[in-house]
């Protein structure tokens, strides 16, 4: 699996209340959120990630709340992908389970600029810097996680292991 | 083993496991809110699976937006209603029977010693307070845990933080937290577990504990745990009829490291805006003007809580200028604090009672901050827009201070209030 995009950079601890506010969350449309995406730091984000964006960040990425909000907002609003010094953890999990890539990558936030092309090879952790024409080694995925990244997120993953035990 | 690798062994099947491993663990409880909630109800809906695995071991609590404050909220509601109903999920706490999910998990007692119980909800970690692992997960994963029951973990590192001293009057275990995490930082313990043990610990109320294992996830850690003891069961056995095994770490455990803090000399702590891990003492931000001041959350919303702060201001005003805000953290507090005559004190002090939910604290309703405004509150996340708007600056501190600073209409020191 391969993702794509142009580079958008935050800092280190970025909180699940800047990516999307609790005052947002009774709405239930993935596009709404989007709309307000990232609103606490950047409020023109969801403009810029239209297109399609990988967000790159520092450490404790998603830290705060357990809201699965987050991650849909970010994948709505056009991100492809977080990779990121470190993540917090049920964000981490969160956006694996519905399908947005999330990469552990320490050291990206002085490898990488604003604006940088990038394709990652999700399997293999690799990360290519095609403005710099420069490449990487983020820390691989377990076998198990992109088992569910493949399958399309923890709901399909569910259904095949159900189905193969008969369950479904 | 440490207390929680026994858990995990206990749960995933196994004799033995240590850090690092990665288990499929069978869950002793779920808990869903009506934030988190919906997505996971429609989520199991795709899952295609008619029945939940056990509705016995399945708590769904109203509580954020309660009473529902707009259409939108009223109609997450009604999904939550529509689930349990059609589950037949008797322990669904609708407006007026519950309260903050996770005072509703313990005092309610969803919660026992030995558990391992999962929530949709961050702040899912203060049950270790009781000697359960919790630990907060998304709506998808509560989903996949109705449907099997079954949750994959890794079980984590253990940071073991021993406890000695004794708190000075009006300092207070929310204190002692922000110390840690100040001293910890925001990444300091991302997927640990963090174990609270020492002589100030088995002092402790299990309310203040609750206050100590709440916020462990504002320093990344996967949980906290307090070894259960003759504190914890006397709660517990108040609270549930269902039987439980202990667990307890054994003397020669494995911690990835040992911290140690004193309560001695501990001086009231207050963490600044716009992150947990700013924190100074409250002699180093004493005389901030404040605008609000708010008591509650899952944090401190406790009846210990609201007599310490009845205690502080009976017979004072709450200064002009300034809104204090009460919001008990669940039905039975607010109760206990009528009774208890606390409720009169707020009112005659010029604060205003909220109803149980977790409103402010998460910028939903009652509450909220407009551009510009200051807050010094009681609850755990002062980051930007967390109370409202994203121009609003949160501080927080304990009840004590919170309602010192109501007083004096700008931060303060609760030691020297006089009494």
């Amino acid at each position: 699996m391969e993702i794509r995009g142009k580079t958008v950079k935050f800092g280190n601890d970025v909180n699940t209340d800047v990516i999307i506010p609790g005052k947002y969350l009774t709405a239930l449309d993935p596009q709404e959120l989007a709309k307000h995406a990232m609103e606490g730091l950047d409020p023109e984000f969801a403009d810029k990630a239209s297109g399609g964006v990988i967000i790159v960040a520092g450490g404790n990425f998603g830290c705060g709340s357990s809201r699965e909000q987050a991650p849909i907002a970010l994948k709505h609003a056009g991100v492809n992908g977080v990779l990121a010094e470190s993540f917090a953890r049920i964000f981490y999990r969160n956006a694996i389970n519905i399908g947005l890539p999330v990469l552990g990558c320490p050291g990206i936030l002085d490898k990488v600029d604003l604006g940088d092309e990038l394709y990652v090879d999700l399997a293999n952790g690799k990360v290519v810097d095609l403005s710099k024409n420069e490449s990487f080694q983020a820390l691989k995925l377990p076998d198990f996680v992109m088992e569910i990244i493949g399958d399309g997120g923890l709901i399909e993953h569910l259904k095949k292991r159900l189905r193969r035990d008969g369950l479904l | 083993m440490n207390v929680s690798e026994k858990i995990f062994a206990k749960a995933s099947g196994k004799d033995e496991v240590s850090a690092g491993d990665v288990v499929e663990a069978k869950v002793d409880a779920v808990m869903i809110n009506e934030i988190t909630g919906p997505l996971a109800v429609k989520a199991f809906g795709e899952i295609g699976i008619k029945k939940v695995w056990d509705r016995k071991r399945i708590v769904m609590v109203l509580d954020h937006e309660v009473p529902a404050d707009s259409v939108k909220a009223a109609e997450l509601h009604k999904i939550m209603r529509g689930f349990a109903k059609e589950q037949r999920i008797s322990n669904f706490y609708d407006v007026g029977s519950g309260g903050v999910c996770h005072q509703v998990m313990v005092e309610k007692g969803h919660v026992r010693p030995g558990e391992l119980i999962v929530g949709a909800d961050s702040h899912t970690c203060t049950y270790g307070a009781l000697g359960a692992f919790a630990t907060g997960i998304g709506s998808t994963e509560t989903a996949a845990v109705f449907a099997t029951g079954d949750i994959w973990l890794r079980v984590p590192e253990t940071i073991r933080i021993d406890v000695g001293g004794s708190f000075q009057r009006f300092v207070t275990p929310k204190d002692l937290m922000l110390k840690i995490i100040g001293q910890l930082k925001a990444d300091g313990a991302i997927y640990k577990a963090l174990e609270f043990a020492g002589t100030a610990i088995d002092e402790m109320s299990v309310s203040g504990r609750l206050t100590l294992c709440n916020m462990a996830v504002e320093i990344g850690a996967k949980t906290a745990i307090i070894n259960p003891d003759e504190t914890t069961l006397s709660y517990v056995k108040n609270r549930t009829d269902k039987p439980f095994k202990p667990l307890r770490s054994d003397l020669d455990s494995n911690y990835e490291r040992n911290a140690k803090f004193t309560v001695d000399n501990l001086e009231p702590q207050v963490a600044c805006p716009h992150t947990v891990d700013n924190v100074k003492t409250v002699t180093e931000v004493e005389g901030t003007p404040v605008d609000q001041a708010f008591i509650g959350s899952c944090t401190n919303g406790r009846i210990e809580d609201l007599r310490l702060v009845a205690d502080m201001i009976r017979g004072k005003r709450v200064k002009e200028g300034v809104r204090m805000l009460v919001t008990p953290a669940s039905q039975e507090v607010y109760l206990r604090a009528l009774q208890d005559g606390l409720l009169e004190e707020f009112i005659k002090a010029g604060a205003y009672i909220c109803n149980p939910t977790c409103g402010a604290c998460f910028g939903g309703h009652m509450g909220l901050l407009a551009p510009g405004e200051t807050c010094i509150s009681s609850s755990n996340r002062n980051f930007i827009g967390r109370m409202g708007s994203p121009e609003a600056q949160i501080y927080l501190a304990s009840p004590a201070t919170v309602a010192a600073s109501a007083i004096a209409g700008e931060i303060a020191d609760p030691r020297r209030v006089e009494m």
